[in-house]
């Protein structure tokens, strides 16, 4: 019993995480159709801003965590207001597998260009203490083991995503991003600006995952390389196609159920903890391509 | 002259949509494009308001030239184009397609007594305001498209076959709403496939065969032609 719930509790930690990176895919595809495979890169361009801004913030504000996943987050934001710019809206009006391919040319890019010496260097790095990790003992006699970490990942992550789902359902521009991911050139009709609302897409999406590299770190306390997005991104990618891409919801009820199921595979094998993730997308693809909570949408001609 | 379209080409690949097309519309007045299927109906209202563009000619609208200006723009320029089809936001509710309407004027202030009114020409919406826009009947789909047309307050709306795949009592639940409409001081360029309905209500009308402009006049004129008659009114 106790193990379980140990299990249960970690697969909750890792996939906050995953949710967050997740949305961002989920919501990109959603107005664009587009796999922006540079998304898991941004999650590690966040990472490595906590390595880089979290001393310094600690000097300015004396407390470090909330500033620095601020900080990241803005970064991120930026990078993927960029990133859309210059390489995804030239090709708007081209074939999909333009952007497609152009999207793997980002994520290269970034990922070779921050392992460079002077950018982040490939090596190892050891992440900034950005709270003092502690263990909160827990009633009765489970042996569950629970950080002040694992609370912090979670109830971050439960923030942002209340926010997101403000954002999208309540405000102006979130009812926009909704009508343009389901008819644009209606959606112009309707007087919105469509450049406006993708670029807000590619400031969104990139923040939350900046706000996931920061709360990775934490959880890990260590860098491997600027290739470390690789491997959550794919997990993320796979949650969003489990509960339906393009469905924001369904990110985060995947990226869930992807953290719990490989929580408990990992506590079987390691190695399994891997392969869990691709048996997952193999089933949903046979059972329901279209996600647990995603609609089958026939190609518009 | 409110719209004035001049010797417009509009090509889809390189098949010719619209063929040197020109005609005007002034201020206050219904005027209507009929045609058969694919004769151009449709391209011609959204090369009006900007989603497709024409290859040559221009279109003003009150004297500035809007061939060349992206769609958001137009709509903010006052031009509403409820679309073939009705283009709802199936994922939106009834509220949220006609807050998003909104997008295109300036002054928010305006949305409280613009919703009004379009609840009191669709008392059905403001029943289903919370309601998936999706899971609406066909007729109150074109009632949310027309509502959300004039959600946006611009003085001229392109309607796009608003009759199309409507009940005899629903068609004529709209005409009638097209002719408040127009009491209410909005001009409205009207494209049917339904001849008769159309003409019955604009003061002038326009005839378009494959791509061209065949006949102009007064919708009395069209309606006593005997062309138009075997055409288009069956009879």
């Amino acid at each position: 019993m106790g193990e379980f719930l140990q299990q249960l509790i970690n697969g909750i930690q890792i996939g906050s995480i995953y949710a967050l990176i997740a949305l961002g895919y989920t919501m990109v595809y959603g107005i664009l159709r587009l796999i922006n495979f540079a998304h898991a890169d941004i999650f590690m361009v966040g990472a490595y801003m906590g390595f880089f801004l979290g001393p310094v913030m600690t000097k300015i504000f004396g407390s470090a965590f909330l500033p620095t996943i601020i900080a990241a987050m803005l970064v991120c934001g930026l990078l993927g207001f960029v990133m859309e710019k210059l390489a995804y809206r030239p090709l708007r009006y081209k074939s999909r597998l333009s952007a497609l391919i152009t999207a793997l040319g980002v994520s290269m890019f970034l990922e070779n260009f921050c392992s460079m010496p002077r950018v982040f260097s490939p090596a190892f790095l050891k992440f900034p203490d950005l709270i003092v990790a502690r263990n909160i003992p827990i009633p009765g006699n489970l042996g569950l083991n629970v950080s002040n970490v694992l609370l912090l990942d979670v109830s971050v992550s439960v923030i942002l995503m209340v926010l997101l789902f403000w954002f999208v359902n309540k405000t102006l521009i979130g009812k926009q991003m909704r009508a343009v991911s389901f008819d644009k050139a209606t959606a112009s009709l309707m007087g919105i600006n469509i450049d406006v609302v993708i670029s807000t897409a590619f400031i969104v999406g990139p923040a939350l995952a900046g706000a996931g590299g920061i709360l990775y770190g934490t959880t890990y306390g260590m860098l491997a390389s600027p290739f470390l997005g690789t491997w959550p991104g794919i997990k993320a990618f796979i949650a969003a196609v489990l509960g339906g891409i393009g469905n924001i919801p369904g990110a985060v009820l995947g990226a869930y159920i992807m953290g719990i199921s490989e929580a408990f595979a990992t506590s079987v094998n390691s190695n399994l903890g891997y392969g869990i993730a691709f048996a997952i997308l193999i089933g949903i693809l046979l059972v329901r391509p279209s996600g647990l909570l995603g609609k089958f949408m026939p190609e518009k001609v | 002259m409110l719209l004035e379209v001049r010797n417009i080409d509009v090509y889809y690949g390189s098949i010719r949509a619209l063929n040197n097309v020109s005609f005007t519309v002034d201020k206050g007045e219904i005027v209507t494009i009929i045609g058969a299927n694919g004769a151009g109906k449709s391209t011609t209202l959204r090369a009006i308001s900007g989603i497709v563009r024409a290859k040559s000619g221009n279109i003003l609208y009150e004297g500035t030239d809007i061939t060349h200006i992206p769609p958001h723009l137009i709509a903010r320029m006052g031009i509403s184009h409820v679309p073939e089809g009705r283009g709802i936001f199936g994922n939106l509710t009834v509220q949220e397609n006609l807050d998003v309407a909104l997008s295109s004027v300036r002054d928010k202030r305006t949305a409280g007594p613009n919703q009004d009114k379009v609840f009191s020409l669709f008392p059905r919406l403001k029943e289903r305001r919370r309601q998936v826009a999706g899971t609406l009947s066909g007729g109150e789909q074109q009632m949310l498209a027309v509502g959300r047309g004039l959600m946006q307050n611009n003085p001229f709306i392109l309607l796009d076959e608003p009759s199309m795949g409507l009940s005899p009592v629903l068609v004529e639940e709209i005409f009638g709403i097209i002719v408040e409409i127009n009491r209410l001081g909005k001009t409205v360029l009207l494209v049917e496939q339904n001849a008769f309905k159309a003409l019955s209500i604009a003061h002038r009308g326009y005839v378009l065969e494959t791509g061209s402009l065949v006949l102009a006049g007064t919708a009395t004129e069209l309606r006593d032609n005997a062309d138009i008659k075997k055409a288009y009114l069956g009879g």
